[in-house]
């Protein structure tokens, strides 16, 4: 760098720049046409709603603008419960996939050899059936007379002679079929890592167990934090899962705000709870991000 | 620079971390703008209230020249040539009169496809849709809203062939809109083999059977409001036409006991008749013609206490551009010979006077048959769930959807 004279890099560089200082902003255009058109509009047409009042005493009068902050207060009273319920599903999930996820991705990036193509190939295949056939599917493998189920319930295992229709039936759905999201980017963290530093921290007489403490598992860390993300975020929001494999008790906040969407037809209130939800999932990557550290992040 | 040749990536790895790159941004945008957009299509049409269908009242019917009619309905709702896979009514009505019939099985919740049209209608858009087929209170809906066309019975002559007590119904008085197209219960539907296991009878006789702890996360009930609420009631003694508030909630607070005990084990949509099959449920409040269809392991009874009556209507929706090709159709099924066919298959209640007689010729154990030919005995003990305004159905629907964890 030293060697070229400030004075040339400028005459070098200025030509460049008058024939290439559109075509970034042209790129742009869009990207940004796309998310102004389905986020930004949507977005603010949602805020507008979720503060609706009723217009007269009948609904048949419909709503109109006003500043109903009440409407957010109501829906968190009402529905802090199936909040909390979701966040705890949701982290199950996202905690599972991630003990799932974690040895798998470790063994295809640095035990994969001439299977590594194939098998991430493998860990993709299930996004060529739809979501929808995916979860089905889940409730013929759980069916109460499924051979799963019967095995466990021979071990003694469920707590409920059964596993369709629990809790765990809804974290194991949603693990299920958001681990592709969890396991690519820890994929793709450990395989970056330079197999130099094992080597090296052998050599410095470190065993296996303390070379994976101290040298894969920080340096795959943007892998975790990224892979983590992927799977909370839509598994926060997922209703799916819960109204397939749950019970009526294990119905998560997606499902009511479908509800109130489509069958109450409270579209305040469902806008609120929508944007209730994406608070609290904003809130959430914030902190954890603040906390796990974004450098190196995908 | 010798390190990044050695980790030189191959297209499969460049693929995955692109694609894992990606996803978190294209998930996310996914995410919200999907919940966004549906505020989006419901605010841009002014949220309810006000409505505008005027542009669509005097669309030219084109049913001379495009030979066509769209038709929504719901699933399992029509004779079906199960070798061949098809549908010999609908073919040979096509064969007959040269008009083809687009049968579209999309009609799957009387709320889901209501939501899905309203904001075109009140828009002034058409739906692409000749003919829909709501359940009764449903079909008030579409009529206090403006929603349906008056039918032109000089198009419909077998019209007069509807049972007389049919016609004057609450919801449409003299029927000047709707047609009945096929009516059921709700109640009860059971495996035989497997509740004879768990409680010692093959019966159920009332709803006191099917929450017998013994059936305990066996069972589920439907998510239509109206029939599991409306058995509830007529079990407590309540009427299921003529309730009070008061009854309602003792309704919906028997049926919260019920889910939170973990006896009933989940509330669905069509969904239960693949769950008793497999044997994850044994008993459910269901649909009498769906039970029956599923075959002689399984019973379908209405309770001792009360069950529900309802009737699905074909009707014409404002902006339809065959609506005389519709009428056609609602004719051709109004043929008691028709009629029966279609009866025999699908096992509900036929609207058609004269069915009967025509249904002997198919099979004449049929005749007898109370799911389809119902006796006054049987009608007895079913009544229609009671009509509410639009802000009874709002509060009550609220909460019966809270009760069920929506």
């Amino acid at each position: 760098m030293q060697l070229i004279p400030t004075s040339s890099k400028a005459i070098f560089t200025q030509p460049l720049r008058n024939g290439r200082s559109l075509t970034p902003y042209l790129l742009l255009i869009p990207g940004l046409a796309w998310l102004g058109v389905f986020f930004v509009i949507p977005f603010f047409s949602l805020l507008v709603t979720s503060l609706m009042k009723p217009a007269g005493s009948s609904v048949l009068d419909g709503y109109v603008n006003a500043l109903e902050i009440s409407n957010y207060m109501l829906a968190l009273q009402t529905y802090w419960p199936v909040f909390a319920k979701s966040l705890l599903y949701a982290a199950s999930a996202t905690l599972l996939a991630l003990v799932i996820g974690y040895p798998l991705a470790y063994h295809i990036a640095l035990r994969g050899g001439r299977w590594r193509n194939l098998m991430l190939v493998l860990v993709i295949a299930p996004f060529f059936a739809s979501y929808l056939i995916r979860t089905y599917a889940w409730k013929t493998i759980l069916a109460d007379e499924s051979f799963i189920t019967s095995a466990l319930n021979f071990l003694n295992l469920l707590p409920q002679d059964r596993i369709l229709n629990t809790p765990l039936a809804v974290i194991a759905g949603i693990s299920y079929n958001f681990l592709p999201f969890m396991i690519l980017p820890l994929y793709a963290s450990i395989e970056r890592i330079d197999p130099r530093l094992l080597e090296a921290s052998k050599d410095l007489y470190a065993d296996s167990n303390e070379t994976f403490r101290k040298v894969t598992l920080p340096l795959s860390m943007p892998g975790v934090v990224s892979g983590t993300l992927l799977t909370f975020i839509p598994a926060m929001g997922d209703f799916i899962n819960a109204s397939l494999l749950g019970s009526a008790k294990d119905k998560m906040i997606g499902n009511v705000i479908q509800s109130q969407f489509v069958i109450v037809r409270d579209y305040p209130r469902a806008s609120a709870l929508s944007f209730i939800l994406m608070t609290l999932i904003l809130l959430i990557v914030f902190f954890y991000i603040r906390r796990a550290g974004t450098e190196d992040l995908v | 620079m010798k390190a990044k040749f050695q980790f030189s990536d191959s297209p499969v790895d460049q693929i995955a971390k692109s694609i894992a790159a990606q996803m978190m941004n294209r998930r996310r945008l996914l995410q919200v703008s999907g919940l966004s957009l549906t505020a989006a299509a419901v605010a841009a049409c002014g949220v309810g209230g006000d409505s505008d269908s005027s542009g669509l009242t005097d669309v030219e019917d084109l049913s001379d020249t495009e030979k066509v009619v769209d038709w929504s309905n719901w699933v399992a709702y029509i004779d079906v040539d199960e070798d061949a896979g098809t549908n010999p009514t609908l073919d040979e009505f096509e064969a007959e009169t040269g008009i083809s019939i687009n049968y579209i099985e999309d009609y799957n919740d009387n709320n889901e496809f209501f939501a899905k049209v309203r904001p075109l209608l009140q828009n002034g858009q058409a739906i692409d849709r000749d003919i829909v087929t709501p359940t009764d209170w449903m079909a008030g809906q579409w009529i206090s809203l403006g929603f349906a066309q008056t039918l032109n019975y000089d198009n419909i002559p077998n019209r007069s062939n509807l049972y007389p007590d049919l016609v004057d119904v609450s919801f449409d008085p003299g029927r000047v809109y709707t047609l009945p197209w096929q009516g059921g219960y709700g109640g009860l539907g059971w495996n035989k083999a497997k509740v004879q296991e768990l409680t010692g009878s093959d019966q159920l006789m009332d709803l006191d059977d099917l929450f017998n702890p013994a059936l305990k996360g066996r069972i589920s009930v439907l998510s239509e409001m109206r029939e599991t609420i409306g058995c509830i009631l007529s079990h407590q003694g309540a009427n299921p036409s003529d309730f009070t508030s008061d009854q309602f909630y003792n309704a919906i607070d028997y049926l919260g006991a019920q889910i939170s005990s973990g006896q009933i084990r989940q509330v669905t949509g069509n969904d239960y008749l693949a769950a008793l099959e497999s044997g994850d449920i044994i008993a459910a409040i269901g649909w009498s013609g769906d039970v029956a269809q599923l075959g002689d392991d399984f019973q379908f009874a209405v309770p001792a206490g009360g069950g529900i009556l309802w009737t699905d209507n074909v009707l014409i929706p404002v902006g339809a551009k065959h609506k005389k090709n519709a009428e056609l159709v609602m004719n051709y099924y109004y043929e008691p010979e028709i009629a029966a066919r279609v009866a025999a298959y699908v096992q509900y209640i036929t609207p058609v006077n004269g069915a009967r007689e025509e249904i002997v010729k198919i099979d004449p154990s049929l005749a007898d048959n109370s799911l389809i030919f119902p006796t006054d005995d049987d009608l007895a003990i079913v009544k229609p769930f009671m009509l509410l305004d639009a802000d009874t159905e709002k509060e009550y629907q609220d909460a019966f959807q809270a009760i069920i964890g929506n």
